[in-house]
C-alpha cells in the first residue's frame, strides 16, 4: 500500500505490484512477444533478403519499443499486465508518458543483468517501492489495477443500538461485516459473529442476526 | 453523519462525477474540477469518520481517476516533436558538454590512435579482429564491387536498413543503459568501438581500399558516429550520478540525471535510424562520384556541428 500525496492535499492509496506478479506478466509478454516473431518470420519466405531486412526491424521494435507502446497508448499496460492485472504510473499516479516509459524500458538492459534479471529483483526486494532500477531511474511504479469496488447493500434487519458504546474503528468493523455478509458462508458468518461477544449482552454468543440490526443502525436506518 | 446518509446525500455527485470521467465534453469542462475538489473532500470525511473500507475504496477509486483525468499529459500532442528537435535535444547536449566531450575523447582518440598506428604495423588488426573477420571486411570494401558495404551483392537495401537499425541502435542503447554500471560498460562499449572502427579504417586505407570505405562512410558518420558519442555521453551522466551523487541520495541522483540525459539518448535514437537509412539506400551506392560523396559527407558534418553549436538558443535567454 502506498500513499500518494495529491496537490488538493488528499492522500491516495494504491497497491504496489511485488516481483511475482511483474514477473508473471514479463513471461506472458515474452510469450506474446515471441509468438509475434515467430508469425513475422514468415515474412522471409515471402520477401527473400528484403524480408530478413523488414524481420531485423521488427526483432528490434519488439524488443525496445513493444513496452513503449503499449505503456503510453494502453494506460501502461502491456497484454501481460493487462492479463495479471497490474498498470504502470507515475510516481505521483498519473499515467506514464513517452519520456519515462522510454527510460524505463532502455533500462532494462541493466535490470536483465547478471543473469534474467538479477539486478532487477535485487532491487525490487531492497526497495520499499518495490521499484527495479528502470523504475527509479524513470520515477515510475507498478500498481495493481482497481476492480471498481463492489458494494454490497447491508442486508435490512430491525435497526438495534449497540449495548456498549462502540469506537470508531469497532462501528467500522461491524458495518463492514454486514457489507460482506452476502458474500460470507453461513458458517463463516456465525464463525466471525462469535469474536463480538461483548455486544451480546445479556445473551451468551452474538449472532449475525444481532450485528446485522446494529450494523443498520450505526449506518443511520432508523 | 451516519453513512448511509452520507451516500444519500453525495451519490448524486459521485454518478455524476463518474459519468463525467467516462465521456468528457467540452461543455462540462468546467464541472469536473469543482466535483473532483468536493470529492476529495468526501473522500476525506469517510477516512477521517472511519465509514466502511468498501465505500473508503470507491471514493479513492473515483479521486484516482480523477486526478489522473486532471493532471495526466498536460502537453498537447503537436508541436511536441517540433519542440523537441527545436529546442530540447539541442539545449540538452549543449548542457552536457564537458560529459559529450569526454564521451567523444573516449571514442574517437583510440579510433585516431589505432587507424594511425595500423600504418605502421599491419599485424595489430589481428589483435582486434580474427583473420576471418579481416577477411570478410576486405571483401565487402573491394573496389568494383556493385554496392559496397555488405558481403552479397545480391543483399537488398532493405536488409541492410534492417540489419543498420537493429545493430546500430542497439549499441548505442546499451552504451547508454550500462552507465547504470558505473560508467563501466559505457567507457568499455565506447573504447572498444574507437579501436574496432579506427582498425578497420586503418587496414582499408593501408591496402589501397581507401576510396571505397571513405566514400562509404562519407554520408552516414556524421550522424552515426555523433550519435554514439551522445549515448556514451547519456551513459557516462547515469554512471557519474551513481558515482558522486553529491548531495542527494544515489536514487535522486540517477533519477535527475535520466530526467537530463533521456532528450540525449533519445534524440540519438532518431540519429541512428537516419544513418541506418542513409547508410543502407545511399552509402552503398557506387555509381555515385566520389567526389560527390565526399561532398555531400562533409556538408553533413557541417550541417550537424551548426545544429548543435547553434539550435534552440533563442529561447535560452
Amino acid at each position: 500500500m502506498k500513499s500518494i500525496e495529491t496537490p488538493e492535499g488528499i492522500d491516495l492509496c494504491v497497491s504496489v505490484a511485488g516481483p511475482l506478479p511483474r514477473a508473471t506478466a514479463w513471461l506472458l509478454d515474452a510469450l506474446i512477444r515471441y509468438g509475434m516473431l515467430f508469425a513475422a518470420s514468415f515474412l522471409i519466405s515471402l520477401f527473400e533478403s528484403a524480408g530478413i531486412g523488414l524481420f531485423l526491424i521488427l526483432i528490434f521494435m519488439i524488443e525496445w519499443f513493444y513496452f513503449v507502446l503499449f505503456e503510453v497508448f494502453m494506460h501502461g499496460q502491456t497484454p501481460g499486465k493487462k492479463m495479471i492485472g497490474i498498470q504502470v504510473l507515475n510516481d505521483d499516479g498519473t499515467p506514464v508518458d513517452w519520456g519515462p516509459s522510454l527510460l524505463r524500458n532502455l533500462l532494462r538492459v541493466v535490470d536483465f543483468l547478471p543473469l534474467f534479471y538479477g539486478f532487477g529483483l535485487m532491487s525490487m526486494l531492497a526497495n520499499r517501492d518495490f521499484k527495479r532500477i528502470g523504475d527509479i531511474g524513470a520515477g515510475t511504479i507498478v500498481v495493481y489495477v482497481e476492480k471498481t469496488a463492489e458494494r454490497n447493500d447491508i442486508p435490512s434487519a430491525r435497526p438495534q443500538s449497540p449495548p456498549v458504546q462502540l469506537s470508531l474503528e469497532e462501528q467500522q468493523a461491524v458495518i463492514a461485516y454486514a457489507e460482506r455478509y452476502s458474500g460470507l458462508s453461513k458458517e463463516r458468518a456465525a464463525e466471525l459473529a462469535a469474536l463480538a461477544t461483548p455486544l451480546a449482552a445479556p445473551l451468551p454468543k452474538t449472532t449475525p442476526q444481532h450485528l446485522l440490526e446494529i450494523a443498520n443502525w450505526l449506518v443511520g436506518r432508523r | 453523519m451516519k453513512q448511509e446518509v452520507f451516500e444519500k446525500k453525495h451519490a448524486a455527485d459521485w454518478a455524476r462525477f463518474e459519468q463525467l470521467l467516462r465521456t468528457p465534453r467540452a461543455n462540462d469542462a468546467h464541472d469536473l474540477p469543482i466535483l473532483y475538489r468536493r470529492i476529495c473532500q468526501h473522500l476525506a470525511l469517510a477516512r477521517s469518520r472511519l465509514y466502511s473500507p468498501p465505500l473508503i475504496r470507491h471514493l479513492n477509486q473515483l479521486v484516482l481517476r480523477g486526478h489522473q483525468t486532471l493532471y495526466g499529459k498536460a502537453s498537447r500532442r503537436q508541436g511536441r516533436i517540433g519542440i523537441f528537435f527545436g529546442v530540447t535535444f539541442p539545449q540538452a547536449v549543449r548542457n552536457e558538454w564537458r560529459l559529450v566531450l569526454l564521451s567523444s575523447m573516449l571514442f574517437f582518440a583510440p579510433m585516431l590512435v589505432v587507424g594511425l598506428a595500423v600504418q605502421y604495423e599491419p599485424e595489430l588488426i589481428y589483435t582486434l579482429m580474427e583473420p576471418a573477420q579481416v577477411g570478410s571486411m576486405e571483401r565487402m570494401y573491394e573496389p568494383g564491387q556493385d554496392r559496397i558495404g555488405s558481403e552479397r551483392d545480391s543483399d537488398s537495401d532493405i536488409l541492410m536498413f534492417g540489419y543498420y537499425i537493429w545493430n546500430n541502435t542497439s549499441i548505442g542503447f546499451r552504451t547508454f543503459a550500462s552507465g547504470l554500471l558505473f560508467a563501466v560498460g559505457t567507457i568499455f562499449i565506447l573504447l572498444f568501438n574507437g579501436l574496432y572502427i579506427g582498425a578497420v579504417a586503418g587496414h582499408l586505407s593501408r591496402i589501397g581500399y581507401h576510396e571505397t570505405f571513405w566514400s562509404f562512410v562519407a554520408g552516414h558518420s556524421a550522424l552515426e558516429l555523433t550519435a554514439i558519442a551522445l549515448s556514451g555521453a547519456a551513459g557516462l551522466k547515469l554512471g557519474l550520478a551513481l558515482l558522486s551523487p553529491g548531495r542527494r541520495t544515489r536514487f535522486e541522483a540517477v533519477r535527475m540525471a535520466a530526467r537530463t540525459s533521456g532528450p540525449i539518448i533519445g534524440g540519438a535514437a532518431i540519429m541512428f535510424f537516419g544513418a541506418a537509412f542513409i547508410e543502407a539506400f545511399w552509402s552503398s551506392m557506387t555509381w555515385i562520384p566520389v567526389e560527390i560523396k565526399y561532398g555531400i559527407g562533409i556538408t553533413f558534418w557541417l550541417l550537424m556541428i551548426a545544429y548543435f553549436v547553434f539550435m534552440g538558443r533563442q529561447r535560452e535567454a
